[in-house]
């Protein structure tokens, strides 16, 4: 299939074929998310969700205990993308960051648009000022799909 | 082994029966949410629990229509452990004591 972005070779690496302004956004997202992860905005909520739904003290501790070891993980996907952005193949380790970075992206960008679950399916309207930033959540939905589906196909 | 019979020991419960150990275990939980892909959320499952394709389906669908679902239990720490697995790969995750 000719629009497959992300697919498993015989070697076991991952064969990207992103066109160039997808890699250019791509790279582009990553660098703004990583620069939004240095600050409190409260579109980062869903990346560190509670822990506790009726302990705001436990809260507090599990957060202290997790924090730094959660953002340094999104940081490093993040930085992954940005430095692979133009690559060819991917290896598993480099894909799985891919996706978390994809994932990370998506649960802020959703944050952001109070996306609900049929907002893949949205019916774009032009005249709408966030059409462009629901149709690049469309867009990094699909791409994070593919690489689902690639990875699953080399799980046992 | 040893066959001594030992005296018995003169054991000190607390007043009130409140200090019991409790050892129920901890869950930890699910919960749906509009972003998070159902085949992402499959794929999460399988890594980090070692599920089947058809558990971590089962898991994923039981998340999708009924709002949540138990993945996993044991000790607190363990259960915080899972958490925080969860929570690294953008799941929508708690644990309570069952």
């Amino acid at each position: 299939m000719t629009h497959r972005r992300i697919e498993l070779e015989p070697d076991g690496r991952y064969r990207l074929q992103l066109p160039a302004d997808e890699r250019q956004v791509l790279r582009s997202l990553s660098a703004q998310l990583l620069e939004l992860l240095g600050t409190d905005d409260p579109s980062l909520a869903r990346l560190f969700p509670p822990a506790y739904t009726d302990d705001e003290q436990a809260n507090e501790e599990f957060g202290q205990l997790v924090r730094g070891e959660l953002l340094d993980g999104k940081v490093a996907a993040l930085r992954v993308v940005a430095a692979t952005a133009d690559a060819d193949l991917l290896d598993e380790a480099q894909l799985n960051a891919w996706l978390g970075a994809l994932e990370s992206l998506r649960l802020v960008l959703g944050t952001q648009l109070d996306v609900n679950e049929g907002t893949y399916a949205f019916d774009l309207d032009p005249s709408d000022p966030r059409t462009p930033a629901y149709a690049l959540y469309g867009y990094l939905s699909w791409l994070q799909e593919q690489a689902v589906d690639a990875l699953s196909a080399g799980l046992p | 082994m040893s066959q001594t019979i030992e005296a018995p020991v003169e054991v000190r419960l607390p007043e009130g029966g409140e200090q019991r150990r409790d050892d129920r275990p901890w869950i930890v939980i699910v919960w749906n949410d509009p972003i998070n892909l159902m085949s992402y959320v499959t794929l999460v499952l399988r890594k980090l629990f070692g599920y089947s394709e058809a558990e971590a389906t089962k898991l994923m669908l039981q998340v999708h229509n009924d709002g949540k679902a138990v993945v996993s239990s044991g000790t607190k720490e363990k259960a915080e452990l899972d958490v925080a697995r969860l929570h690294g790969h953008g799941l929508w995750a708690t644990l309570r004591q069952d």
